[in-house]
């Protein structure tokens, strides 16, 4: 079990500098390969009206005219242990992740990212917590009940779910819940959770029910699946033997083994909307991560783009690593092997 | 009426090709501390017999008619909730293939836990010694260290083992063993068959062995019921079937086994075909493809089901031809044959 | 045995397959599969191979037919030495060698029809036929007891012993010299089982053929074997000709085998007496040293855990792995005992 560990730690971390790496590579090398000389990259950090000496100056200071090697080193350290910038107006300081300054407000990405993360959490958890209650329960009652009017019933909608996106069926919801009953409150509506819970839960719903459907129907789906195979599997004819009540052989024996593959998933699709939920809070304008990441696209403000790129890989990473030891710890073939 | 009576029992399911006949009228009885085999080849409605009994049947697609009396108790007719509360303590079953029979998240002792307090309301200290008991009583060495392994850190033998610990955790008045050593190594095997032999002795508890290898039926049981396309075509005393049987397809059994315990013959005598699908039996009798006598019953053989008829001696057998005729051919024509094997 | 020399030779073959481990998959041991047996199969015999499961009779198989490459050891065929031939030079000799498989509805590919099959190796080999691939196997077909008109049919349209059959016609159609069949009758019923077990010896006399047969099952193996050798954990323990074996069984594990057969004559359960071994096989990770067999053994006594019984011809034609072996004529104990 400890090396299994280790080895998937090992594995993880080396993802973690792969992505380091192509990240780098696609913000900073591909450029010039696209033809952009230093003197073109610098310039972005010092603003239109600097003279082609200061640009020049800067690039040299940034380093970009040292070796990739050199510049990625540099790179990967800023993030590891912070790094100084010199843009030849003094020395300043960036504190450990370190992704740069954003060429648009001139703060560090960091803690703009920070600020950001308790929206994007706050849906991603909410939702999450949602469509896998409701996707796993939909999809188990569907197998139970194969062949009849609620199974059809919830595999069609499912099949809408899964198939339709999530800007029609969000802004649907708002046209209908919000503008034209009144019952939920209107897009871009953020309150913080440790200010008014309720509040917070309140202008969640709309979004985490609309998330929550576009991911339930994919779980239900694949809940209904597992469940088919492993109720016909042999051990649960075993308990079914034994003299179990029905609930219990399908939550203990039938679902307990159909909920492996499900782990898998949730894990990289939670690690997914981490990293942002872009269409949902696009369409409900909140401020999480995801809507950074469009506003940075928009400005053309690469380190904020490298920024939130950077941690949402990270995010999918450590999550398939926290998936991956619950697997083995559900599953003790995986374990002990 | 004996411990185990079951009437003209009848398991069907529809499907989309048609309705399958796993189990066609099937009667036979059995009493505490008696053993009843039942051979059959593949797909002859066995495993359906067994599961049927437990009430395995219960709310899904089959249609199931006849009686199951069980110590005084009907089954077929009985709610749901009261077979289930029978099965696993009044009745109990090992199956074929002890690995994808077990649950393989659970540990062994987890299992048998569960199985003991379903019908006892004990805790699950008390539980977890009573599996070691039984762990200890089915052969598991150290069993107090063994319990907490999983099924796949058991070798083949020590599963099947644990299947039987599982089944015997309520002292069940009824056994039924699916093909309890099919998957098992000779030697293992025969460790399990001495086993079971005993812990009946212990309990004196009624055992239905299935199975399709003689061998083991000629060790274990009383009673041996023939299946053959969901139908009983013979069932009488071992020594009966083993000694002087009357019908055509227990006569290709017997021909159709190589045997340790006579010279070698020159071939074996197989039964030509194989064994009919269930959703097309074939009408009549439904050996009559195959069977070497068909000709011998005037036509019958492919219109008529023929009756499961007492032979003189007292078994029972489903065959068009006269009595007489049965047993002349089987003393001049095949039990000679047979016996130079 | 009509010639003194062996179609097949066998000599000290090995199979270790790797295990590995740790962070770096390591090796950290070898399960030994098949560890040093040896044994020679003649023209138009058949030689059993028996023993539990995982003891390497599969893996022996595949050794001989060169679907694996021995770790060690050396195999002729013919007299010609294969152990380490390339898969280019293999390919010739794969017309002379066939292998039959266990599972009738696995190793039949069930897109392609019954003549596709059984044709196959005719087109892979290049072979000319006197009037086309078709007729040539519809004659297979026929030989095999299936009806040619099967041709263009698929193998789900089959039962478990015709798709046996149509698996024992595609080795045939190329005339091969020797058929090593694993398991060939293990997964079908009684009543098929016999009818496959009556092809293979009416294809033998028929053909001229010679077999090695693999299976669990002691008495299919001393229905169709000439020669019968007991395998345990990746050994040969005791090989001798057929009736010998059954009626004389010298190795400690052969007897045990032998008693536990269940045996379809009610009135002898009572009578027979039995040698019940305890515990399983252990795992060829780890084989017990010297005889292997000494964990489960009866006889076993210091000897037996230091030093490892050499297979030794005891009586004419059959050799046995044991340092006190059952049956065994006086004066060859006390042969074996003087030597230790
Ligand atoms: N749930 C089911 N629905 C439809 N047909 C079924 C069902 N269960 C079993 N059958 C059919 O019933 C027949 C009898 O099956 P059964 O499992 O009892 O055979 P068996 O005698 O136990 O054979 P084996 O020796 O292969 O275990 C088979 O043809 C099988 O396909
Ligand atoms: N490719 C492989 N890699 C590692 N181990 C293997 C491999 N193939 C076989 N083995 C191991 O070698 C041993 C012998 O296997 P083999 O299949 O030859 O046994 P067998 O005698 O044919 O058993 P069975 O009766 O179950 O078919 C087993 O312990 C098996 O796990
Ligand atoms: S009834 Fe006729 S076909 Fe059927 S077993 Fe008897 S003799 Fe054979
Ligand atoms: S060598 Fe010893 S342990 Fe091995 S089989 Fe012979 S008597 Fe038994
Ligand atoms: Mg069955
Ligand atoms: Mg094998």
């Amino acid at each position: 079990m400890l090396t299994y560990i280790i080895r998937r730690f090992i594995g993880a971390i080396a993802m973690l500098i792969v992505i380091s790496m192509v990240t780098f590579g696609i913000f900073f090398v591909v450029p010039q390969w696209a033809g952009s000389t230093p003197e073109a990259m610098a310039s972005r950090y010092v603003g239109r009206a600097a003279t082609p000496e200061t640009v020049h100056l800067v690039a040299q200071k940034l380093g970009f005219y040292d070796p990739v090697i050199v510049q990625y080193g540099r790179f990967a350290k800023g993030i590891v242990a912070g790094a100084e910038y010199d843009y030849g107006a003094g020395v300043e300081q960036c504190p450990a992740p370190c992704f740069g300054y954003s060429f648009i407000s001139g703060q560090p990405v960091w803690p703009d990212l920070l600020d950001r993360m308790p929206v994007t959490f706050s849906l991603a958890i909410g939702a999450a917590l949602l469509w896998v209650l409701g996707g796993v329960s939909v999809g188990v009652l569907s197998a139970l009940r194969r062949g009849t009017f609620f199974d059809r019933l919830s595999m069609g909608t499912a099949l809408a779910g899964v198939s339709l996106p999530i800007f029609f069926t969000g802004m649907l919801s708002l046209v209908v819940f919000s503008y034209g009953l009144g019952w939920t409150p209107p897009g871009g509506s953020w309150t913080d959770f440790t200010e008014n819970p309720a509040q917070w839960a309140y202008n969640l719903l709309l979004p985490w029910i609309t998330l929550a459907f576009l991911f339930a129907a994919t779980y239900a789906r694949l809940t209904r699946a597992g469940m088919l195979e492993t109720m016909g599997e042999d051990y649960v004819r075993t308990a079914r033997a034994k003299g179990l009540t029905e609930r219990d052989v399908v939550v203990k024996h039938g679902l307990r083994a159909a909920l492996t593959p499900i782990l898998t998933l949730f894990g990289i699709d939670f690690g997914l909307l981490i990293g942002g939920a872009v269409l949902t809070e696009t369409t409900y304008t909140l401020p999480g991560l995801g809507q950074f990441a469009i506003l940075a696209i928009r400005n053309q403000d690469l380190p904020q783009v490298m920024g939130v790129v950077l941690f949402a890989a990270c995010f999918v990473v450590v999550a398939s690593l926290i998936v991956d030891l619950l697997y083995a710890w559900v599953d003790p073939r995986v374990r002990l092997s | 009426m004996s411990f185990l009576d079951v009437k003209d029992l009848k398991i069907h399911f529809p499907t989309d090709d048609g309705l399958v006949r796993s189990v066609d009228g099937l009667t036979f009885g059995l009493e505490r501390g008696k053993t009843l085999g039942i051979v059959g080849e593949s797909g002859s409605g066995k495993s359906v017999t067994s599961l049927g009994i437990l009430g395995l049947h219960k709310g899904g697609r089959a249609k199931i008619s006849g009686e199951i009396w069980l110590d005084g108790e009907e089954l077929v007719s009985a709610p749901a909730e009261q077979v289930r509360g029978l099965r696993g303590k009044k009745m109990a079953m090992i199956f074929q293939d002890p690995l994808s029979s077990m649950h393989p998240y659970y540990t062994v002792g987890h299992q048998i836990i569960e199985a003991y307090r379903i019908h006892h309301d004990v805790s699950k200290q008390v539980a977890r010694k009573h599996a070691v008991d039984l762990l200890g009583r089915v052969g598991i060495p150290e069993p107090a260290n063994r319990v907490d392994s999983y099924p796949h850190e058991f070798s083949g033998g020590m599963r099947q083992r644990a299947m039987i610990a599982m089944a015997l955790s309520c002292d069940p008045e009824l056994l039924i063993a699916d093909e309890p050593t099919t998957a098992l190594d000779v030697t293992v095997q025969a460790q399990i068959l001495d086993l079971m032999r005993d812990l009946q002795r212990e309990f004196n508890s009624a055992l239905i062995i299935i199975t399709h290898d003689l061998g083991v039926v000629a060790e274990l049981a009383d009673d041996i019921l023939v299946m053959y396309g969901g139908k009983c075509v013979e069932y009488g005393s071992t020594d009966e079937i083993f000694y002087s049987p009357e019908h055509p397809y227990t006569w290709g059994l017997l021909g159709s086994m190589p045997r340790l315990d006579r010279e070698p013959t020159e071939r074996l005598l197989p039964i030509k075909g194989s064994p009919p699908s269930l959703i097309n039996v074939p009408p009549g009798c439904a050996f009559h493809p195959r069977c070497p006598y068909a000709d011998r019953t005037e036509g019958r053989a492919s219109t008529e089901v023929p009756d499961l008829a007492p032979t003189e001696r007292g078994h029972l057998v489903r065959c068009h031809m006269p009595r007489t005729e049965r047993r002349t051919l089987w003393e001049n024509e095949i039990k000679p044959v047979l016996e130079t094997q | 045995m009509s010639e003194n020399e062996p179609l097949l030779s066998v000599r000290n073959v090995e199979k270790h397959f790797p295990v590995t481990a740790g962070l770096f998959k390591r090796q950290v041991g070898a399960v030994k599969a098949v560890d040093g047996i040896s044994f020679d199969v003649f023209k138009g015999e058949t030689l059993g191979l028996v023993g539990e499961s995982g003891c390497g009779k599969s893996t022996t198989g595949r050794l001989v037919t060169r679907l694996l490459e021995p770790t060690g050891g050396a195999i002729d065929f013919e007299g010609r030495d294969i152990t380490h031939l390339s898969q280019g030079k293999l390919r010739p000799l794969r017309r002379d060698m066939q292998m039959i498989f266990q599972d009738p509805y696995s190793s039949l590919n069930p897109r392609h029809t019954v003549g596709a099959i059984v044709g196959a190796p005719f087109r892979i080999q290049g072979v000319k036929t006197d009037n086309g691939v078709k007729k040539a196997v519809q004659e297979i077909l026929e030989l095999v007891g299936l009806n040619p008109e099967h041709y263009n049919r698929y193998p789900h349209e089959f039962s478990g012993g015709q798709r046996q059959r149509i698996g024992i016609a595609r080795t045939l159609a190329l005339k091969p010299k020797l058929i090593i069949a694993d398991e060939p009758v293990s997964a079908l019923d009684v009543s098929i089982q016999a009818q496959v077990v009556n092809l293979l010896e009416d294809l033998q006399k028929e053909l001229d053929l010679t077999y090695v047969v693999i299976a669990h099952d002691l008495s299919v193996v001393r229905h169709i074997s000439d020669r019968v050798a007991v395998m345990y954990l990746g050994k040969i323990v005791e090989i001798a000709e057929r009736k010998r074996l059954y009626s004389s069984p010298m190795h400690p594990y052969t007897n045990a085998l032998l008693s536990a057969v269940p045996v379809p004559d009610p009135k002898a359960r009572k009578e027979r007496e039995r040698i019940r071994l305890k515990g399983d096989v252990p795992s060829p990770l780890n084989p017990p040293p010297a005889c292997r067999f000494h964990t489960r053994c009866w006889k076993a006594q210091e000897i037996c855990k230091t030093v490892e019984p050499p297979l030794e011809s005891l009586a004419s034609g059959h050799s046995v792995a044991c340092h006190f072996p059952e049956n065994a004529p006086v004066a060859a104990t006390a042969d074996t005992a003087g030597k230790d």
